[in-house]
């Protein structure tokens, strides 16, 4: 009986406990623990949900955000797009529901996904200044735009909706969010402003304007007006699929059969493969899905570790690429004048736990960068900045296992974020970013994504050191010319006028000084052609006779105007055998390409053989692994993490090479 | 200076420009080489019982930068040397530092890198800067005693000036230009020449009528003594047979003032055998002195520690004396002034410490 009673006394406290406890009791999860966070939170809710939408539309995204003053520590956030608009009916269940939303279910590299963002934001207005949120919305075609001042019904999780209208709105389409929150806002590095200058870098087919609460007005441009390309929507890979979620899909098939239901309800299932699994957790083929249990449900999971299923396409990644990523920097970092942008590096896809995903680096260095601070890290999860919790992310820890000495920067002990004036941004792609948690501020340390960030920052941190290398060996030799072209003649001068003879010829002197071939090359872009000329001086005192090398985007090359005539061109290769160059002469090589942007072609790539690279200066020595990597590769390789099983089968089939704990696996087209 | 001795200076210096011509026109890159002016580089020169520099040579040439720039600097001294030389004027040190602003490229970065080199070029030709026209803008140091000297003067006219009785109590001025076409000694009665770093310390020998009372030559030295300075010493001590006394502080810079007098300085050991008297002795604050007269003292610091230790590496201190002397101080980490003195009485440098000093150096 008194046991009884005490669960009837527990019983009774037991009630549901509404939307706005939850938000309430959860909300540093959700980005609004802290006021100067929440400013940010909303404008980022806000501008992440105008991104996504304009993508999805094809349209060039045009964002107004503005934060005015209302009150101590109340402010007014308003955030304007050209987006395709939310149809009348939608709107209140997108803005005033938690947990609604299109992209939840989805497997998709998006911005938003949980549908919480920008109904949090609703919540949290109301809660912090009792203030509903106007959201007016606009679709192509209409006249008028929708408007409604919105509240979020915390008991039923349901939109209040206060007061509906119509008005004229001059935009074609778009949508506009005006929310009242609690808020401090302040500058640094946490600052809406660092949050939408990120964006921009990221984003540079966006154009955003900024008025601060002082009436400060900033428009980070547009860089590009390519669209990034649209990503498609992929099934789930078997790899890293939860047992709940198999129960799930199982109970909400349509197939009728085990086999259809794992090769039509997954990716990278064939029937082949879908026969391996059922064979393997010794299932009938024909079971009805619906009637799985949950001990076949494990032994599918046993099953599918067991099979070696291809990794999951990756099309649906849309990475920013290099020549965006360069773009979005230069765009954005131009009042610093830096001194060098290391090209950035786009890496293949590859697989974490059945989710695709990419990585992309980019470092920027010198200029007026500060030379004795930490270097600055821009973090990026789907084209989205990451501003806080810094040291917990697998970006940043990936820094960190970088010995930066050998690139160039200063690094305690080579570990640790390094100092220097240099920028790093890390970009994650993928279907399904692991972060931390919910409020989405730091990828979690997986070691395959961190692994592949680290190899991206190598590889950009071989380009840095490559061009510190060159300006040191230019600066050297940029002394050898001071003294060749102004020291040297005035003592030839001086020593001539005081003995009353004539000025002596200096050029065998001046070719033991220098001593060097000096590559100095120019390019100028006039109507849309990129003119480049290779000019190589031969200062020493002997003939010199060697083969230059570049790339460049073959396709783009004039061919009638290409002097001297290359000896070879392989792919965007191409190779001059030059003939001897006198000393004290000089040769010049030319060519022209066309139809590209300025910006698709600034640097030349240069490099030399068949002569000591200690006398060049200007170009590097051919890579030992120059021909290696020809032509383009018809077929794509990537890797797939491994799991046991995976080796002990593999011998068995020859499509699948072993390699220790990667697997290489060859395929003839990734998506079919 | 005579038409022949001038003759012999401009060829000299037209053989260096010559050389670089020479070197250019075949093509090589120009270089020019002299000796090392480092402690490394000094040996003993028996014979003229000075040092001088050694063997080890370096090479100033175009192929860098701060060579090059050595290179044409040496060029417009040399032309700016010969133009003196034909208009028979003549430039301070100073004043070649300024001149040289015109230079575009060769000018000077500072005075001393323009001093450095008319030293340089004093050593490839073998001729004095007083050859060349240029002259210390320092006055030379101040002496009182029974000599008479007789002087050129500016115009031309020869005054006989006894070094006591003729001037006042700051005494006779010391010229830049010391040598035989411009003093003579005439007469002198005179034990010996005491040589004083610091004008205080010449001042209270002076007052204290040291000279007279111990029959001596007080001269004041100001510090690290300039050539003039040393070029009287020298022919004090040789020609008129005068033993020299040199009375400093008690400390490593000191020491050195002493060194340069005694066995020639390391930025002028190719003139050494001009400017020291290798008899000179060492009267002044020691080590062992501090101890016995209980001196006041300050502590050492670090570039006295760093000084001291270098002079245990320098050639020239190397006898037991200084050895010992220096070791001491450093044990000690202790330094003295030589008006420590009046610690015991104004009167009593002149009437105990210097007797007794001089007299254990026979010199009193």
């Amino acid at each position: 009986m008194e046991t009884l009673s005490v669960a009837e006394e527990l019983a009774k406290k037991q009630k549901e406990i509404s939307i706005a406890e939850f938000f309430e009791r959860n909300k540093h999860v959700l980005g609004f623990g802290s006021l100067t966070r929440a400013i940010l939170t909303a404008v980022k809710e806000g501008v992440d949900n105008s991104l996504d939408a304009c993508e999805e539309s094809n349209i060039l995204p045009e964002i107004f955000i503005q934060i005015d003053k209302a009150g101590k520590d109340e402010y007014v956030v308003i955030i304007e797009d050209n987006g395709p608009g939310i149809v009348k009916r939608v709107v209140p269940n997108a803005f005033g529901r938690l947990l609604y939303g299109s992209r939840f279910h989805s497997i998709r590299q998006s911005r938003g996904q949980q549908g919480i963002g920008i109904s949090a934001v609703v919540m949290y207005a109301q809660l912090t200044t009792g203030k509903p949120t106007t959201i007016r919305s606009k679709v192509q075609g209409k006249d008028v735009a929708y408007e409604i001042d919105l509240m979020v019904d915390t008991k039923k999780n349901r939109p209040e909706k206060l007061h509906e209208r119509f008005v004229i709105w001059e935009k074609e389409h778009g949508t506009r969010v005006e929310a009242t929150v609690k808020a401090r806002y302040t500058g640094g590095r946490q600052s809406v402003y660092e949050y939408l200058r990120a964006t921009a870098i990221v984003n540079p087919h966006a154009r955003i304007v900024f008025v601060d609460p002082e009436g400060e007005r900033t428009v980070f441009e547009r860089a590009t007006e390519k669209m990034p390309s649209p990503t498609k929507e992929i099934k789930p890979h078997p790899e890293g699929i939860e047992l709940g979620t198999l129960l799930k899909m199982a109970k909400g098939t349509q197939q009728k059969k085990m086999t259809g239901f794992l090769k039509g309800e997954f990716s990278r299932i064939s029937m082949r493969v879908a026969r391996e699994i059922c064979d393997k957790a010794s299932i009938p083929y024909d079971m009805r899905p619906k009637n799985m249990k949950i001990d076949q449900a494990k032994d599918i999971l046993k099953a599918i570790k067991k099979v070696k299923i291809m990794a999951p396409p990756t099309n649906c990644l849309s990475p920013i690429g290099e020549l965006l990523i360069k773009k979005g920097l230069k765009n954005v970092l131009e009042g610093v004048r830096p001194e060098f942008y290391a090209p950035p590096i786009t890496r293949e896809p590859k697989v974490y736990q059945g989710n695709p995903f990419q990585v992309e680096v980019g470092i920027v260095y010198g200029g007026e960068l500060k030379k004795d601070k930490s270097v600055e890290i821009l973090r990026f999860a789907n084209r989205v900045p990451l501003l806080y919790q810094q040291g917990g992310c697998a970006c940043t820890s990936a820094i960190q296992n970088v010995d930066w000495r050998r690139y160039g920067l200063d690094q305690r002990g080579g570990e640790g974020v390094p100092f220097g004036p240099a920028i790093i941004l890390v970009h994650t792609a993928s279907t399904k970013i692991p972060f931390t948690s919910e409020s989405k501020e730091a990828i979690a340390d997986v070691p395959v994504i961190r692994e592949e960030i680290e190899k991206a920052l190598r590889f950009c941190g071989r380009k840095l050191k490559t061009h510190l290398n060159k300006s040191v060996k230019k600066k050297k030799t940029q002394e050898k010319f001071d003294i060749v072209q102004k020291i040297l003649p005035q003592i030839a001068a001086k020593s001539a006028s005081i003995l009353n003879k004539k000025v002596p010829s200096l050029d065998k002197t001046i070719t033991k000084i220098m001593n060097v071939v000096w590559i100095d090359d120019v390019i100028e872009y006039k109507n849309g052609r990129h003119k480049i000329d290779i000019n190589i001086y031969n200062y020493t005192p002997k003939g010199r006779k060697f083969d230059l090398h570049t790339v460049i985007p073959i396709k783009n090359l004039d061919r009638k105007r290409i002097v001297p005539k290359p000896a070879e061109i392989k792919g965007n290769k191409v190779k001059w055998e030059l003939k001897r160059i006198k000393s004290t002469e000089k040769l010049v090589v030319s060519f022209e390409l066309a139809g590209l942007d300025e910006d698709e072609y600034d640097e030349n790539e240069l490099y030399v053989s068949d002569i000591n690279p200690i006398y060049i200066i200007g170009a590097e020595p051919l890579p030992g692994d120059w021909n290696l990597d020809d032509a383009e590769p018809k077929t794509l390789e990537y890797f797939v993490e491994d799991h046991d099983a995976l080796k002990e089968e593999s011998s068995q089939d020859d499509e699948i090479s072993v390699d220790g704990k990667i697997n290489k696996v060859k395929v003839g087209e990734i998506d079919e | 200076m005579s038409e022949e001795g001038s003759q012999k200076t401009v060829s000299e210096l037209m053989g260096i420009a010559n050389s670089i011509y020479t070197q250019l026109e075949k093509g090589d890159i120009p270089k020019m080489t002299i000796p090392l002016r480092t402690k490394n580089n000094i040996r003993f020169d028996r014979k003229k019982e000075v040092w001088k520099y050694g063997k080890l040579m370096g090479a100033r040439s175009a192929k860098k930068l701060s060579g090059a720039y050595m290179l044409l600097r040496t060029m417009y001294i040399v032309g700016l040397i010969e133009e003196l030389i034909n208009k028979k004027k003549s430039a301070t040190l100073r004043e070649m530092y300024y001149i040289s602003e015109g230079w575009d490229l060769a000018k000077f970065n500072s005075q001393d890198e323009s001093n450095r080199l008319a030293e340089d070029l004093e050593i490839i030709t073998e001729c004095m800067r007083e050859d060349f026209k240029l002259r210390p803008e320092e006055d030379g140091a101040r002496v009182i005693g029974n000599i008479t000297i007789q002087e050129k003067n500016r115009k031309g006219e020869k005054k006989r000036i006894n070094c006591r009785d003729d001037v006042g109590d700051s005494g006779y001025s010391i010229p830049y230009n010391v040598e035989r076409e411009k003093i003579k000694f005439l007469d002198w009665d005179a034990d010996f020449v005491i040589a004083i770093e610091s004008g205080g310390m010449f001042d209270r020998l002076v007052e204290n009528e040291f000279d007279e009372k111990s029959k001596s030559v007080i001269l004041h030295l100001k510090g690290q003594p300039a050539r003039s300075t040393r070029r009287f010493i020298k022919r004090l001590n040789q020609e008129c047979n005068i033993p020299v006394v040199v009375f400093t502080d008690g400390d490593p810079w000191s020491f050195r003032i002493f060194a340069s007098v005694a066995y020639g300085a390391i930025k002028t050991a190719h003139i050494s055998e001009y400017l020291a008297t290798p008899t000179a002795m060492f009267c002044g604050i020691t080590a062992s002195d501090i101890l016995n007269y209980k001196l006041p003292t300050d502590k050492l610091n670090d570039q006295d520690i760093h000084a001291l230790k270098s002079e245990l590496t320098d050639p020239r201190f190397k006898d037991r004396f200084w050895k010992d002397e220096i070791e001491l101080m450093l044990q000690i980490d202790k330094k003295a002034e030589q008006q420590a003195l009046a610690k015991y009485g104004l009167d009593y440098v002149t009437d105990t410490y210097l007797p007794e000093k001089l007299g254990e150096l026979g010199v009193m």
